[in-house]
């Protein structure tokens, strides 16, 4: 009854072709992206933000990335750690060593960049291998990456445990203090990536990715090149993990030591981006929020509850838990909590009368 | 009233109830959050700690009615080690209580580096005995820092002149070959810029090799320490990777009694699951060892015979069991120091913090306070935050810790210069104010 889209006429093509066609949801977004960047700075507690908000948005746009990779374009990866490593020491080395550019903005740009091209680079194999093969290939990625960044000291500014900080952040002249402006900051530039993976994604950038995904075989024949259609979703992906990687290092972190980036990232994103949902940007916003959130949550309940446990015994549930709700939601919706969203608006749209 | 609203109402009073009932006990409590880890590949070494640490909170709030009256409120938060986490827990736990965390134990290298960070913005101290980052012992640029009895630094310098001694002086080193197996984190890296210089003044050769978490993994480096034969092998570990080092290097046949841990890799968890392979093992002991003490009487009176212990009684005095009473205790001293300038009432971190800054235990005192035999007197001042440097090795026999050495001071002309260059450079990369220690009363 809400939610449908009966009287909406599409007189233009431009109408036809926006983002989100159907006024409803267009409603939606915009009330949630006002509610995001008005209403939330006037309640929001420090720990809403530095806890729950900030790692939500920064890894919900690191699976951005990996989704349309290995969502959009269908080559999976195990780097997505590494790549948010290159982005983070090379924003960082910016940073430190190029002190005129004090603007964030600037320099997670540049740990983008860098990133993309590392990223390039670890792509091209994906010509030859497919599959679990190209998976084992880009693993090697993560923990070459990861040695790196252990072993050659120049990169972490020959600190002696490898650790390092930053501080005196600033963009375009505003000081990013507060957990408020951290957060702001992050909405903006998540907001604006998202935007721009949704355009790639709906146009014929995105179409050859889905095609090479589909049938790679198919889409060379009909005239896309395979390496250059693998390599710019390699170098987009990793664009956005390499953003989403400085802004986790210099936003969320503050000082940090290459095992922030270690294996354990790269699945903890790449199982975002299953659970959320392959081959949709509303689920990788579902993915991170299940992942980051679901485990602070369950370790919390109890106690809103009033019931008190040993520290043990609330981890040790936290994982059971955790891990059921995993394949539960795997077993209900294979597709991902994406389609679980697409069947509630298909039924929603019949509601109250289905037939 | 169906089930789901009577759950629903049942559970909407029950936390409503709760609530009240804290704010009313909670005018006269202290709260400190404990930042510890029960789970995971590190819950070997870290329950019996956290064990240590929990046990002294309710021994003070049992026996003395908590400090000078005021109720040590104490909740854990489970960490895993993992630094994210423990940000997470930090930031849920800092402003519980009437006036906040008192300070905060971060009990990870890498919580220490990401909470110094915040520290000075949220004004509460950071104290991480025993680990940390060493040059954080500089009180002028490290103001919310407190490495209290030792750093790794202090350590790796202890163990040095162990084997110095051993060898016969330190120009006896000449020529030797001495590894490093080390935690592939920031707490594993600390001990190699001392060691490093070490190296460059007494001429041996030092070869630092990694081992990435956990740890159980170290096939490839103990065929390496097979064919490179060192003089000395020095172990960084924790959790899972010590007990596994000395398997390792049981089976390559490495002499243990040429391997010398830390104080983190010298309690029962590390040498136990090697069974006999780890008879000869040496390891720096962070002041106290195992065993039973004034203290641990108390602690069997006041709570483990009325069932309020958190560990098994035969646990008690076991090494790292000790090491979180003398964690505990620290913390609360300082509160009690803090509490003669700012009133006997909870205190917010930055008072706490002036009183861990003029902390001062005398021998008087720690027998008072049942730590004779444990601890060396300590007092902390604005330019050095570790308090003391002493330390001593122990040895595992097979079934116990011995010790078998007497107190080292580790040596402040190398180590010295080390902080003031680490610190310096720390406070010209974060543009720091560097406080003058020579006007600090």
């Amino acid at each position: 009854m809400l939610y449908r889209e009966a009287g909406q006429f599409k007189t233009t093509y431009v109408a036809d072709q926006q983002i989100f066609p159907i006024l409803q949801d267009r409603v939606f977004v915009l009330a949630v992206t006002v509610v995001a960047f008005l209403a939330v700075p006037m309640f929001a507690s420090p720990y809403l933000y530095t806890e729950i908000l900030i790692p939500f948005l920064i890894l919900s746009l690191a699976a951005i990335g990996l989704n349309i990779l290995v969502g959009y374009c269908g080559q999976v990866s195990l780097g997505t750690g590494g790549f948010m490593a290159v982005g983070a020491y090379a924003a960082y080395n910016l940073w430190l060593r190029v002190p005129e550019v004090n603007n964030l903005v600037v320099v997670f740009l540049f740990g983008g960049v860098m990133a993309a091209a590392v990223g390039i680079l670890f792509g091209i194999p994906s010509l030859r291998i497919k599959g679990f093969y190209l998976a084992v290939a880009t693993l090697a990625s993560q923990f070459f990456l990861d040695w790196l960044f252990a072993r050659v000291k120049w990169l972490t500014n020959y600190t002696p445990s490898g650790s390092v900080a930053v501080g005196n952040l600033s963009v375009f002249g505003w000081k990013i203090e507060t957990p408020a402006d951290r957060y702001l900051l992050i909405l903006g530039l998540v907001v604006l990536a998202t935007l721009v993976a949704k355009n790639l994604v709906r146009g014929h950038i995105g179409r050859s990715w889905m095609a090479i995904r589909d049938m790679d075989i198919a889409a060379e024949i009909i005239g896309f090149r395979p390496l250059r259609t693998k390599l710019t979703a390699f170098a987009v992906s990793s664009f956005f993990i390499g953003v989403a990687g400085a802004m986790w290092a210099f936003l969320r972190l503050g000082a940090w030591e290459p095992l922030a980036f270690d294996i354990n990232r790269s699945f903890q994103i790449l199982f975002m981006v299953i659970i959320g949902g392959l081959g949709s940007l509303l689920g990788s916003f579902l993915g991170a929020a299940f992942i980051v959130l679901m485990p602070i949550l369950l370790n919390q309940l109890p106690g809103w509850f009033g019931i008190r446990m040993s520290t043990a015994l609330l981890s040790h549930l936290e994982f059971m838990v955790f891990g059921a709700m995993i394949v539960f939601f795997l077993i209900v919706e294979p597709h991902g909590l994406a389609r679980l969203w697409a069947v509630a608006k298909e039924k929603l749209r019949l509601w109250p009368f289905p037939h | 009233m169906t089930l789901r609203k009577a759950v629903l109402l049942g559970a909407s009073i029950a936390a409503a109830g709760l609530a009240l009932a804290s704010a009313a006990q909670a005018q006269n409590e202290q709260f400190i959050p404990g930042l510890i880890y029960r789970t995971g590949a590190y819950a070997p070494n870290g329950i019996p700690f956290a064990n240590g640490v929990a046990d002294y909170y309710a021994l003070v709030n049992e026996r003395d009615g908590g400090i000078n009256g005021v109720k040590i409120l104490y909740e854990e938060c489970d960490t895993g080690y993992a630094t994210d986490r423990g940000v997470e827990c930090y930031e849920r736990l800092k402003n519980k209580g009437p006036t906040g965390a008192a300070y905060v134990n971060p009990l990870s290298t890498g919580i220490t580096f990401a909470l110094t960070e915040k520290a000075p913005i949220d004004k509460i101290p950071v104290i991480s005995m025993g680990y940390g980052r060493s040059e954080s012992r500089d009180g002028s640029v490290f103001q919310w820092n407190f490495p209290l009895l030792g750093t790794y630094w202090s350590a790796a310098d202890i163990i040095m002149q162990h084997i110095a001694l051993k060898e016969g002086g330190l120009d006896k080193l000449k020529g030797k070959k001495i590894v490093l197996v080390y935690h592939d984190s920031p707490y594993g890296k600390e001990p190699i810029a001392l060691l490093e210089q070490r190296a460059k003044m007494h001429g041996f050769t030092f070869t630092p090799m990694p081992v990435t978490h956990p740890g159980v993994e170290q096939k490839a480096t103990w065929l390496q320490i097979r064919q490179n034969r060192p003089d000395y092998v020095l172990l960084w570990g924790w959790g899972v990777m010590n007990s596994t080092s000395i398997k390792e290097a049981a089976a390559v046949g490495f002499p243990r009694d040429k391997m010398f841990g830390v104080w983190w890799s010298g309690a029962e968890p590390d040498v136990r699951p090697a069974e006999g392979g780890a008879k000869g093992y040496h390891s720096a002991m962070l002041q106290h060892g195992a065993g039973q003490f004034g203290v641990h009487a108390d602690l069997k009176k006041f709570l483990y015979d009325k069932g309020k212990g958190s560990a098994k009684w035969d646990e008690v005095g076991e090494v790292l069991y000790n090491r979180g009473l003398v964690n505990a205790m620290l913390g609360v001293e300082s509160i009690r120091k803090a509490q003669t300038k700012f009133g006997k009432k909870p205190l917010t971190g930055e008072q706490v913090r002036w009183g861990i800054e003029n902390l001062d235990l005398s021998a008087a005192r720690l027998k008072e306070l049942g730590f004779e035999g444990m601890l060396q007197p300590l007092k902390v001042t604005c330019s050095d935050h570790e308090g003391t440097r002493a330390g001593r090795v122990q040895q595992w026999d097979g079934a116990k810790w011995v010790v078998v050495s007497d107190w080292y001071q580790s040596d402040d002309k190398v180590l010295k210069p080390m902080v003031d260059a680490a610190a310096k450079k720390y406070a010209e990369e974060k543009k720091l104010t560097v406080r003058d220690c020579s006007k600090e009363s």
